[in-house]
């Protein structure tokens, strides 16, 4: 399979909520990481992180995480990124499952 | 129990409102994260993958009902209704808001408990043996001396900034069952002559570095215990290594010095720190030991046990993996099962916390214990009430009856919530879980210890579990090697790796295989797993778990 490079969103944790939040084009922060706005210029991404990071009563642990364009819209590239943006992957098995943001 | 004296409280209350308003000014900027992160790290809030995640200790792993309730309330209020218990004998909540965690931590503190030194480079919360003061086969309960290291170690000023991390763990009970070979500090409890004292074992450890703890001082007088523990982590303190995190643990600067050298080192920083303790100690303690006092147990006709041991099949199963034995014939101590099979290890709903609690009240003297192998346990029942106790935790799904049997797996929270996970955990235990249920095998099976971890810190215990998985992370794809052989008792050994690792796909099916190959093997349902891996060695159950295509590829 050959892989395209991957693209970059600006991701962090919600400094109240602490939940995981993406960069939107407008430099707002949304729980979904379909609202991401994806870079394909690494430097530019690196710019907008360094925005993103000085938003430190907002956010917290800014950084870039590699993103593909999928079918069904954007989807991160390892696996740790998709339990990040999707919750535990064992909500399903049990009543009491924690529900997604 | 040990009561909270008013100091304690005051301390908390005190505790708790700086770290309020250090949340205040973390929240309007006053604070940046890299100023703030010691602090909430220095009450137990970490940030995990998805949340925070508050750690909350449990001392020694006792509750009484009320904190347990408290428990639940915290999991409703402020959380998303369940928490989990640790290897650790802590609880964490997963999904707590910054916000929020002032008042989570008040609500512990009005039943006595809090989230302090559950992180950080300090000694953490104090484990023990979860059947202590109930079990037949105990010297004496270990809790009052823990309670004296938690009180001695809780806040001093010494040793906030070790080199790293620092657990210690006591028993009271030949049978070890606080694996204290596997911490920073083991303690047992040891009769020699009459005085009952303490064998010291130091430098045990898991994580990328296993190691088995090694005995500085096989027999401790009691009343030398602090002064003699404060000696170790002062020698610990100025030798441990500051330059590189992977070697700080004091299992390392043991490894590097020799034990030969870490206990002269030890013997002679001693004398001045036993000169230092006037003798307060030992009249905390004896404050705390009155605490303790065994409950009154009244005697019990255990023919309404012995009735339905004979008649309901299924209180029998209950009774024949859950009971152990307590001190007192007519009583018993009772595990309950947070392992339903498919369930996620160690998770309590608040629903499930509020029966225990009224269970741990109408039947166990308002007792309950949080074992290291992630279940809740009631130490003294009577035997006269199991049959009441075994309907109430049926009708709640606590009944299941699979304690120390295949399913009753130790998981740590793995890729599912934990930051630094490579690998995720918990689908791995339930899909084990639910295998040998399938199977039906497990009662078969007999005594055995799968222990998981999502990563190489080995918060599973993988290292010591009789078949250890660890989950890691292979190119951007999920992995999990198997260690075989190990042991977290008073024989403690590191399990072996057995080979090259499986996909998750790949895992269950090899886990089978040699679950099948041992019970073809073994010399009748008297010899357990790890006695028949002893007596054979690897090889066969290597062949088994790799099968016909890991031969193929071997050749
Ligand atoms: C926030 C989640 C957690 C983090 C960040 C974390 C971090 C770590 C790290 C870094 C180590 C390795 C320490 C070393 O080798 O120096 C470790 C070890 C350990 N942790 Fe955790 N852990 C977490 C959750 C847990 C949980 C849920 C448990 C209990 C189930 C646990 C129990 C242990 C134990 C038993 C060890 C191995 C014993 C030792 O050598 O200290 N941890 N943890
Ligand atoms: S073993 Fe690794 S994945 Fe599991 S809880 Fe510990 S740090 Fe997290």
């Amino acid at each position: 399979m050959t892989r395209r490079p991957a693209l970059k969103a600006v991701t962090a944790n919600d400094l109240r909520g602490g939940h995981v939040v993406w960069r939107t084009a407008s430099g707002r922060w949304s729980q979904h990481l379909a609202d991401a706005h994806l870079w394909d210029d690494e430097a530019a991404a690196q710019i907008e992180l360094i925005d993103a990071a000085r938003e430190t009563t907002e956010v917290v642990g800014v950084y870039l995480a590699d993103i593909a364009q999928g079918p069904q819209g954007p989807e991160p590239v390892h696996f740790r990124e998709r339990f990040r943006a999707d919750g535990p992957s064992l909500a399903a098995t049990r009543s009491y499952a924690p529900q997604l943001h | 129990m040990y009561t909270y004296s008013d100091a304690d409280h005051a301390y908390l209350a005190e505790r708790n409102r700086q770290f309020r308003q250090q949340v205040a000014r973390r929240l309007d900027g006053s604070l940046t994260e890299d100023e703030f992160k010691p602090f909430r790290l220095m009450n137990g809030l970490y940030l995990q993958l998805h949340a925070y995640m508050l750690r909350v200790a449990i001392p020694y792993g006792t509750l009484s009902s009320g904190q347990m309730r408290k428990l639940a309330e915290i999991a409703e209020r402020w959380d998303r209704g369940y928490g989990h218990f640790t290897t650790r004998q802590n609880i964490q909540f997963n999904w707590p808001k910054l916000e929020d965690v002032p008042d989570m931590l008040d609500a512990l503190a009005e039943v006595g408990l809090h989230a302090i030194q559950t992180s950080g480079n300090t000694i953490r919360n104090v484990t023990a043996d979860h059947f202590a003061g109930a079990a037949a086969d105990e010297l004496a309960d270990p809790r009052p001396v823990a309670e004296l290291i938690r009180q001695w170690s809780t806040d001093h000023p010494e040793f906030q900034f070790l080199p790293r991390k620092f657990k210690i763990a006591v028993t009271g009970s030949p049978n070890d069952r606080a694996v204290t070979r596997a911490h920073d500090i083991g303690l047992r409890m040891v009769a020699r002559g009459g005085e009952t004292g303490f064998e010291v074992i130091v430098g045990g450890g898991l994580g990328r570095t296993p190691m088995i703890g090694k005995v500085i001082r096989d027999f401790l007088p009691r009343a030398d215990l602090l002064p003699y523990l404060e000696a170790i982590v002062a020698v610990y303190n100025r030798l441990g290594r500051r330059d590189n995190k992977y070697k700080a643990r004091i299992k390392i600067t043991v490894h590097e010095h020799g034990i030969g050298t870490i206990r002269d080192l030890v013997e002679a920083e001693f004398p001045a720190r036993r000169a230092a303790f006037s003798g307060i100690d030992q009249q905390v303690l004896a404050g705390i030991e009155a605490q303790f006092a065994p409950p009154a147990l009244p005697a019990r006709d255990t023919g309404p046990f012995d009735a339905a041991y004979a008649t309901d099949p299924m209180f029998r199963s209950f009774a024949d993996t859950n009971l152990t034995a307590h001190r007192r014939a007519d009583h018993a101590i009772v595990t309950v099962s947070l392992k339903a099979h498919g369930a996620v290890p160690g998770d309590a709903s608040a629903g499930q916390m509020r029966v225990l609690a009224d269970l741990a009240a109408r039947y166990g003297h308002d007792e309950l214990r949080v074992s290291h192998e992630q279940n809740i346990v009631l130490p003294h029942v009577a035997r006269a009430d199991l049959p009441a106790l075994h309907r109430a935790l049926r009708n709640a799904g606590l009944a299941t009856a699979n304690v120390g049997l295949a399913s009753d797996i130790i998981a740590c929270p793995g890729m599912d919530y934990c930051a630094l996970a490579t690998a995720r955990s918990i689908p791995i235990a339930q899909e084990i879980a639910e295998r040998v249920e399938a199977l039906k095998i497990e009662h078969d099976l007999g005594p055995l210890k799968i222990k998981i971890s999502g990563c190489i810190n080995a918060c599973g215990h993988h290292h010591v579990g009789h078949i250890g998985i660890l989950g890691l992370d292979r190119a951007g794809v999920e992995n999990y090697q198997v260690t075989l052989g190990g042991d977290h008792t008073e024989t403690a050994a590191i399990g072996e790796r057995a080979g090259p690792g499986f996909s998750a796909e790949a895992l269950i099916p090899a886990l089978e295989r040699l679950l099948l190959a041992y019970l073809d093997l073994r010399h009748g349902r008297d010899e357990s797993f790890l006695a028949a891996y002893r007596r054979l060695g690897p090889a066969p159950f290597k062949a088994a778990l790799y099968g016909a295509e890991g031969q193929r590829d071997a050749a």
